[in-house]
């Protein structure tokens, strides 16, 4: 191999080449050979450095220098700097921290960052990371400048929509609470954000606690309450631990308290731990919850703008509805607005999980298709498998097919595509998921969650589970999906809160969408994507097999037999089908029928 | 069934230390089982026979209460409480495997404790770390990233095993 | 802490904030920030925190600001550790496990050379 003292990496994407990148690379490689210097210097054609948008480009290395803005005549000068002299063509050198900022932003350029822009920049812990970042000045602004009527009618000119899931108006919401009689009222911040893969809010609890919390004030001095609830699940207990640091820098500043700001509004606010119950996201389980009873749902109406918590007029928001309100305020309406579709404005957290490369958290306005949030976003399908499904809205979400990818992710596509926006969540499935199972293990949840207040969803859910049991244990009958989807619709109509009345969705949308899995497994017996333990069986190619025995030392129950250097054999009858073997064998001679 | 007791200085402590800590109303309760809970590692029947005298609340609503929720155990717990996290993000990263080694190398099952009192193994609802999943928790402690092979070696941490 | 009256004194103080921020680069040192969510601390950060501070005290380092973070939303590249030397740009480490850590703190820290292996190209 040959050894080159530096190495050019020269920009050729089509911004560069417009701009005479191909002129320039030729005049380079003429002035290296005319200097003697070609077989020093090795230039190569990359994309994508940074700063197209000041093309053409290159990149030297070791150095890590930039060099970008050059025509043809400026070569022989760099050429002559860089590679003689040995110092770098200041003219031409790119500030680092540009070509940086750029190339930080350019993976997912589709991502937007309101709720989120502080997270993983500032110190939680430290008030005046958050202050740095124009924190508090919506606040400010609003007891200075807003009555708080003109505080209702600016967020409810953005278009904010509850990201609790419901996509309720939050404006609205404000306007009932504040037009409710009675002097004590509260306002509450649903932080019981429990549907499994979906961590926007502990995320913006840790990351940004004070953006909830001066939302949370904001919304306070709207409506007209001087006390406010953070409801949190216990399950985030370093989270309320940052929002309990926060807090009391707040009340310290004097942003919470009496005579905020030198005007005399007061407000103060507590957070209180759940002790683990997904129902408890709903919110009259949840004010029942920091009331100190048992986290049960009552019906509405009345709702908890006329009577909430202790009976008084309560307003119930989740985390990130919250987080927005003091941008929206500093920013005005408009800028808000400008983000997102006609109806469901701004922008949306969700968590990407599953079997996506990246997963973790994103932000993005409204709009966008599934497709782009899965492919551009989330980096496309781990180990370049083939998408089968993503399940929007949490664990009563329904999971859609591939055609529905170029559906865009707002609140009214999702509702008519028989899924939900939900909290955000987003489990994204390969093709070796098997769609029964998925309903199954859906159904599990909600029928562990389920109160049990009510008979439709505490009855009703585990009657579904029992039937999917069979129908993934090898023992579906003729006229389980019929009784399936019957028992699915009345327990939607019947149940008291979202949760009975959500639970059958994910096998309500499998059905639809993958009915015939279900079919095979009933009718053949057989799991397509080979995952549902009782139809599936265990064998040893004899060609590949080279009796090493390891196969057997490893099995748990004995089920696998032979000589020393002849193939094994599995008894299908004493194989629990753990995969074990499957694992252990170096020759991958043990396949899944 | 009757539910198991702890010593009556001990519990007395841990219910004193809470309800002052709290304030003895009706609306700290779930803050007051919380923290009892955690002191005792369950909530014993005569801890609720003293948070009822305390508050003034009926036992019959302070059972209702400790039963309702996950986090709170009226049974004697182990030494040590793993929470397996059995969501779905987990699930398909490979939690399934995960918790068939937890199994294998605990040998009780799912809200189980082991005979010589050293493991409680309980499920848990989604814990919010989904990017670092399959995750368990022991104690305090929270492990991403978890493997079936690395379950041996992390119950390791916690002293000799079961033998 | 100062209390804050109104909304002069809310400005000051942000002027502060800034203030302080630019000073801490301009001086040419090192912070480095540790993402500490839940999601770092089940990968991992806390081991990686701990080693970060025992270097430094081991090796009695100096101008170096060690500070925390939320989740930064890269949560399979946890443990994440972010360094910027003076007025440099910011360099975001991931999968930073103590051993990891320590040579971060070797080489770009301590001789501006970047842990190319391990930098996350966001």
């Amino acid at each position: 191999m040959k050894y080159y003292r530096s190495h050019v990496l020269v920009c050729v994407d089509p911004d560069c080449l417009r701009k005479g990148a191909h002129e320039a690379l030729d005049a380079f490689q003429d002035e290296l050979v005319a200097q003697g210097l070609i077989d020093e210097v090795q230039v190569l054609e990359t994309s994508r450095i940074g700063a197209c948008s000041q093309g053409p480009e290159m990149m030297v290395y070791p150095e890590g220098v930039h060099y970008a803005g050059y025509t043809v005549d400026d070569i022989p000068y760099i050429v002559e700097e860089h590679f003689l002299k040995g110092r770098v063509a200041k003219k031409f050198e790119l500030p680092a921290e540009t070509a940086i900022d750029e190339e930080l932003s350019a993976p997912t350029p589709k991502e937007v960052r309101v709720v989120l822009r502080n997270c993983g920049k500032i110190d939680p812990e430290n008030i005046e990371d958050y202050i740095a970042e124009d924190g508090y000045m919506g606040l400010a602004k609003a007891l200075t400048s807003m009555t708080p009527e003109q505080v209702i009618d600016e967020v409810l000119a953005s278009g904010l929509r509850g990201r609790g899931g419901a996509g309720f108006p939050t404006a609205k919401k404000w306007q009932f609470c504040r037009a409710s009689t009675g002097q004590v009222k509260y306002v509450i911040c649903n932080a019981d954000e429990g549907d499994p893969g979906a961590f926007m809010n502990r995320r913006v609890l840790e990351g940004d606690p004070h953006a909830v919390i001066e939302g949370m004030i904001i919304a306070a001095y709207a409506i007209g309450s001087s006390q406010g609830y953070v409801y949190c699940r216990a399950e985030y207990p370093i989270a309320v631990q940052t929002l309990n640091i926060a807090i009391e820098q707040a009340r310290t500043m004097g942003f919470l308290g009496q005579n905020i700001l030198g005007t005399d509004f007061s407000f103060d606010l507590e957070v209180r731990m759940g002790a683990g119950a997904f129902v408890c996201g709903e919110e009259t389980a949840l004010m029942a919850s920091i009331e100190g009873k048992r986290g049960e749902p009552r019906p509405r109406p009345p709702f908890p703008a006329v009577s909430g918590l202790w009976a008084k007029p309560s307003n119930v928001n989740n985390v990130e509805t919250y987080a927005n309100v003091p941008q929206i305020i500093t920013n005005g309406a408009a800028w808000y607005a400008g983000f997102g579709t006609e109806k469901s404005k701004g922008t949306k957290t969700f968590a990407l999980a599953g079997d996506v490369k990246h997963t973790g958290l994103i932000e993005v306005p409204f709009g966008l298709s599934l497709r782009e949030v899965v492919f551009d976003v989330g980096g496309g399908i781990k180990d370049d498998k083939g998408f089968k499904a993503i399940q929007t809205g949490g664990p009563m979400g329904g999971c859609l097919p591939e055609a529905y990818l170029d559906l865009p992710v707002d609140y009214e596509s999702l509702t008519a595509a028989g899924s939900m926006m939900g909290s955000g969540g987003l489990v994204v499935m390969d093709d070796e998921t098997c769609m029964v199972d998925i309903a199954r293990f859906f159904m599990e949840f909600t029928q562990e969650e389920s109160c049990g207040k009510c008979t439709p969803c505490r009855v009703g859910t585990k009657r579904i589970l029992e039937i999917l049991d069979r129908i993934c244990g090898g023992e579906g009958r003729e006229g389980d999906i019929e009784l399936l989807e019957t028992l699915c619709e009345q327990i939607k109509q019947d149940s008291l809160c979202g949760l009975g009345q959500g639970a059958p969705t994910p096998v309500v949308s499998t059905l639809k969408h993958f009915r015939e899995e279900y079919e095979i497994h009933i009718r053949e017996k057989r799991c397509p994507a080979r995952v549902c333990k009782a139809l599936i069986r265990y064998e040893i190619l004899p060609d590949f097999c080279t009796g090493c025995t390891v196969c057997a030392r490893n099995c748990p129950t004995g089920a696998i037999t032979g000589e020393r250097r002849q193939a094994h054999l599995i008894d299908v009858d004493t194989c629990i089908r753990c995969g074990i073997c499957m694992q252990v064998c170096n020759f991958n001679a043990i396949v899944i029928r | 069934m009757t539910i198991a007791t702890v010593d009556g200085k001990v519990v007395l402590e841990a219910v004193d230390k809470a309800v002052k800590e709290h304030g003895a109303t009706i609306d700290e309760l779930i803050p007051i089982l919380n923290d009892v809970n955690r002191a005792l590692g369950y909530l014993p029947a005569n801890a609720l026979d003293e948070i009822s005298r305390r508050l003034r609340v009926p036992k019959s609503q302070l059972f209702s209460v400790s039963s309702f929720y996950r986090m709170f155990s009226t049974k004697p717990r182990g030494k040590h409480v793993i929470q397996f996290c059995e969501s779905a993000p987990c699930h398909v990263v490979g939690g399934r495997q995960v918790w068939a080694s937890l199994l294998d190398h605990l040998k009780i099952g799912p809200g189980e404790t082991s005979q010589d009192g050293k493991w409680t193994l309980v499920t848990t609802s989604c814990l919010g770390v989904c990017g670092v999943g399959p995750v368990i928790i022991i104690d305090d402690d929270i492990y991403g990233n978890v493997t079936p092979d690395q379950v041996a070696e992390i119950l390791a941490r916690y002293g000799e095993t079961r033998e | 802490m100062p209390t804050i009256k109104n909304l002069d004194d809310l400005k000051r103080i942000r002027e502060e904030a800034l203030e302080k921020r630019k000073l801490k680069t301009a001086s040419g040192n090192v912070q480095v920030v540790v993402g500490m969510g839940t999601c770092g601390i089940a990968a991992g950060a806390r081991e990686t925190m701990k080693a970060i501070l025992d270097t430094i005290e081991k090796e009695n380092l100096s101008g170096i600001t060690v500070t925390q973070t939320g989740c930064i939303g890269l949560c399979e590249r946890e443990p994440i550790v972010m360094v910027t030397v003076g007025e440099e740009p910011k360099v975001t480490y991931g999968k930073v496990t103590p051993e990891v850590a320590r040579r971060i703190l070797k080489d770009h820290v301590g001789a501006g050379k970047i842990v190319e292996d391990h930098k996350i190209a966001m």
